[in-house]
């Protein structure tokens, strides 16, 4: 049993700090920085937690995790029944507890938040789900009866993984369709092993295959195979679209074909996906040792190519952001530990224009400084030019990392899958259904680039509909107006 | 992994493969490709689908080893495996009605010409293809053409076989003696798909090209594979690999295409000293 503690007591306990590699050591590795709580240190920061009545934690969290009783849990060292209680809400605790921007939730709503430091609640996740992983894995094998209902699931990442399980969990089977040669979407090709060990990642997967789910990797569905043909053909009942927000945006501004330009997808692709950063890989990058590199963007997305950079020796590494910090999408703690690596921040400033050379490659960016104007519509200061005031700068490379816009692959080859003017498939946010009957879409391919666990959470709703869909056959669309 | 079902040298360094791809073969058209993965810690590279067997359930790829990964592919045999192959990719060509459609192929480009070759054949189009080559052994696919087009017509640098000269060079003669021309497809190195454009501009002829830049993911996703078409950016893998010829940039094509020449070029001394040390092993003289 826990410590019997007041609550008094309680407050005085400061927070426990992960311990990280020191930022000189990580700066040129790409280990990952967090190095996870002793059980001591989890222990003594889930006694922190003073067990609120009402624990607006809980809303804090986009799938309404219990997060009293299983911090609770962690007091008693009670590590396993800790995690068996996240995974009532959360399929991928080892990954949200790493990836969550748990500062706008579960540990912004936290009640100590405001006077004293919020428990660590993505810390205390992390800590379980890889004890768990570290002690025999999940205890899943319960066997289900099969129902003979297939679905294909298309798209690897958090919402069709997350799909997937929960439908072969009550004996739907199951047949994922990836793009890619690997598994896992963003969380493979996108978010660095230094932030998200591709380990945990495949060990999510092994465990989907080990239930029973069937995944065909190199499968591009809208080009071997159309929606309709998987249900027609194919005899699919139900398909889940979770194909993501993958068509990267660019500046729009002369010179961005330059040699040297990237987007963040494929400069992260190339490190991430192609292992780039090893040793004899086969796959290029430019060398950027010693090289000036500049980033677009104040997003996970990145903060994830700056660091990247960074480890590959670029100096200096720079963010290029046009609003101030406090505007800033990205991560709190992503932020702080670019800064511990030696990032640059140069914010309020827009690219104008791009300069190359004769050969065609990049040799610097000319800049328009900008100053906050009024709040837009998402309550942020909307940047706005100073006039006259522009700057230019060497660099050698530039990632640009402003985002991503839907695929319109699977649109182009389903016209009756009803798309909003961004491109972004209409789903029910309740129950993932299209308007096209037995085809359902999460995550950010429904949502626009959002979050792991938004993707997750659209994932499992989407297979409790699907499966309330395949049990009685009626197919119901919530009309326009109340969605 | 893509059971490779039969495999040939056609000209010095370009090796003909049928690959075991059913769903593939059934679904492809002319102009689409693939994007292979030799080996499990691979780069991903683009091939066009040259041929496919719906019905047998195999693709054909027509393969120029340039640099590591061609060359590695180059040394495979029937029986061998592809690692990864998806596809098909890309939009297809467009087949329309024409007087005269005229298939311009330089090196392997012949290779990614052919199937269209064929389709506007198919569509019931009267087809002339220029088949250019340094020399003769290099000029490809001559058979195949001659059993689909109406008139052939190989060109050598060195007037080894055929026409003396450049595919452009006749590609003129043909425009100046026949006004039926009102279409054509021209697939080769940049310059080739350049000077192509520049022959048939003068005359308003309708002329489409199928770029090469590299690609990673073939799918939309990165963005590497970008290409500037009437002055705008537009991504080769999913709004082509075809474009209205007199609109593409070409000089940003080939300066792209040179980003990884350091790499490529190292890459490619490895494999050469490899391949050296396997035909002569250490200790052999
Ligand atoms: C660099 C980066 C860093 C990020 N950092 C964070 C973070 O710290 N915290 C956080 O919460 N969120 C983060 N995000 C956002 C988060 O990763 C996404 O919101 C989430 O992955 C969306 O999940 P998804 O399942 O909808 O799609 P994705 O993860 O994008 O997966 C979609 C999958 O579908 C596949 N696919 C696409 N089209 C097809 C097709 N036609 N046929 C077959 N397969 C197809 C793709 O290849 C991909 O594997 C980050 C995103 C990026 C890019
Ligand atoms: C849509 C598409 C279809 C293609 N179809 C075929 C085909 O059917 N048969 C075939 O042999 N090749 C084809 N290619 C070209 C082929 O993909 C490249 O030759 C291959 O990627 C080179 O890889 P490598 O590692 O062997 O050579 P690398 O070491 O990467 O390059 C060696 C040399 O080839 C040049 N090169 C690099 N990338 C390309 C490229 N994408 N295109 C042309 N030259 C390049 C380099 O500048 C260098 O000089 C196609 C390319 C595209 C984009
Ligand atoms: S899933 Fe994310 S938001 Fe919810 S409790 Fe865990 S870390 Fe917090
Ligand atoms: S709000 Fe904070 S203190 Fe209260 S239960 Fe939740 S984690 Fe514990
Ligand atoms: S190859 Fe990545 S977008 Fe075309």
């Amino acid at each position: 049993m826990g410590r019997d503690l007041t609550r008094r007591e309680r407050l005085k306990l400061t927070r426990q700090e992960m311990a990280e590699q020191p930022p000189e050591t990580r700066a040129v590795n790409f280990d990952e920085v967090n190095l996870g709580y002793t059980p001591e240190q989890a222990v003594a920061e889930a006694e922190r937690c003073i067990l609120c009545s009402h624990p607006v934690c809980i809303d804090g969290c986009p799938v309404g995790i219990d997060i009293r009783e299983f911090v609770r849990l962690v007091a008693d060292e009670q590590f396993q029944d800790a995690v068996d209680v996240i995974k009532r809400d959360s399929f991928l605790p080892a990954i949200c507890g790493r990836v969550c921007p748990q500062e706008d939730q579960c540990e912004g709503a936290c009640v100590l938040a405001r006077k004293y430091k919020p428990v660590a609640i993505g810390h205390l996740e992390r800590f379980v789900a890889d004890y768990e992983r570290g002690h025999g894995g999940q205890t899943d094998t319960k066997d289900v009866p099969k129902t003979g209902k297939r679905v294909a699931v298309v798209g690897s990442g958090p919402a069709g993984l997350a799909c997937a399980a929960d439908l072969v969990r009550v004996g739907h089977d199951v047949t994922v369709f990836e793009a890619l040669h690997e598994l896992g979407g963003v969380l493979i090709y996108g978010i660095p092993e230094f932030r998200l060990p591709k380990e945990i990642v495949r060990a999510e997967v092994d465990q989907l295959a080990a239930l029973g789910v069937r995944f065909e990797t190199n499968t591009v569905i809208g080009m071997i195979e159309t929606i309709d043909e998987l249900l027609e053909d194919d005899g699919f009942d139900a398909v889940f679209l979770g194909v993501g927000a993958g068509l990267p945006r660019f500046l729009g501004v002369p010179g961005e074909n330059l040699i040297g330009v990237y987007s963040a997808n494929e400069f992260l692709t190339r490190v991430n996906l192609m292992r780039a950063y090893e040793a004899g890989a086969e796959t290029p990058l430019l060398d950027l040792y010693g090289k000036t590199v500049a980033v677009f963007g104040g997003g996970n997305t990145a903060m994830d190519a700056v660091r990247t950079a960074r480890r590959l020796g670029a100096a200096p590494a720079t963010i290029l952001y046009r609003r101030s910090e406090a505007e800033m999408p990205a991560r709190a703690e992503e932020v702080a530990h670019a800064k511990a690596e030696g990032i640059e921040f140069e914010t309020l400033v827009t690219p104008i224009e791009m300069h190359g050379n004769e050969d065609g490659w990049l040799t610097g960016i000319r800049l328009q400084r900008m100053e906050l104007g009024e709040s837009d519509d998402s309550g942020r200061r909307r940047p706005q030019p100073i006039p006259g005031d522009e700057f230019e700068i060497a660099i050698d490379v530039a990632v640009v990392a402003i985002g991503n816009d839907p695929n319109p692959l699977i649109q182009k080859t389903t016209p009756d899958l009803e798309q909003t003017p961004w491109g972004t498939i209409v789903a029910d946010p309740q129950t993932g259904r299209t308007a096209k009957v037995a085809v359902f879409a999460g995550g950010d391919i429904v949502t626009g680039g959002a979050t792991v666990i938004l993707a997750m959470g659209a994932g499992r709703r989407a297979a409790a509909s699907i499966d309330e869909y395949l049990k009685t056959g009626v197919w119901e669309i919530v009309a326009e107006t109340e969605a | 992994m893509n059971r490779i079902l039969e495999a040939h040298f056609i000209a010095p360094e370009v090796k003909y493969f049928r690959v075991e791809a059913p769903k593939v073969a059934r679904k492809r058209r002319a102009g689409q490709f693939v994007i292979i993965r030799v080996t499990g810690s691979g780069e991903r590279i683009p091939l066009t689908i040259a041929d496919a067997d719906p019905e047998a359930g195999w693709i054909a790829l027509i393969v120029q080893g340039v640099g590591k990964t061609t060359r590695t592919l180059n040394q495979l045999q029937a029986g061998d495996t592809l690692h990864d192959l998806a596809g098909p990719l890309g939009m297809p060509s467009e087949i329309h009605e024409y007087d005269t459609a005229v298939v311009v192929g330089g090196g392997v480009g012949t290779a990614i010409a052919y199937p269209t070759a064929v389709a506007l054949a198919d569509a019931g189009n009267d087809v002339i293809a220029i088949i250019g080559g340094r020399s003769r052994e290099f000029v490809i696919l001559e058979d195949e053409m001659r059993a689909v087009c109406t008139e052939v017509y190989p060109t050598t640098d060195d007037g080894s076989h055929g026409f003396h000269g450049f595919v452009t060079d006749k590609l003129a003669e043909l425009i100046a003696s026949n006004p039926r021309i009102d279409h054509v497809v021209a697939v080769g190195p940049v310059p080739m798909m350049h000077a192509v454009a520049d022959v048939t501009r003068p005359h308003g002829i309708d002329t489409v090209v199928s770029l090469n830049p590299i690609m990673v993911d073939g799918t939309g996703m990165c963005g590497g594979c970008r290409v500037s078409v009437g002055g705008e950016t537009r991504f080769a893998c999913v709004d082509g690999p075809e474009f209205d010829a007199h609109l593409v940039d070409f000089e940003l094509l080939a300066r792209r295409n040179k980003t990884y020449g350091a790499f490529e070029h190292y890459r490619n001394e490895e494999f050469t000293a490899s391949e050296h040390d396997r035909v002569n092993p250490p200790g052999s003289c």
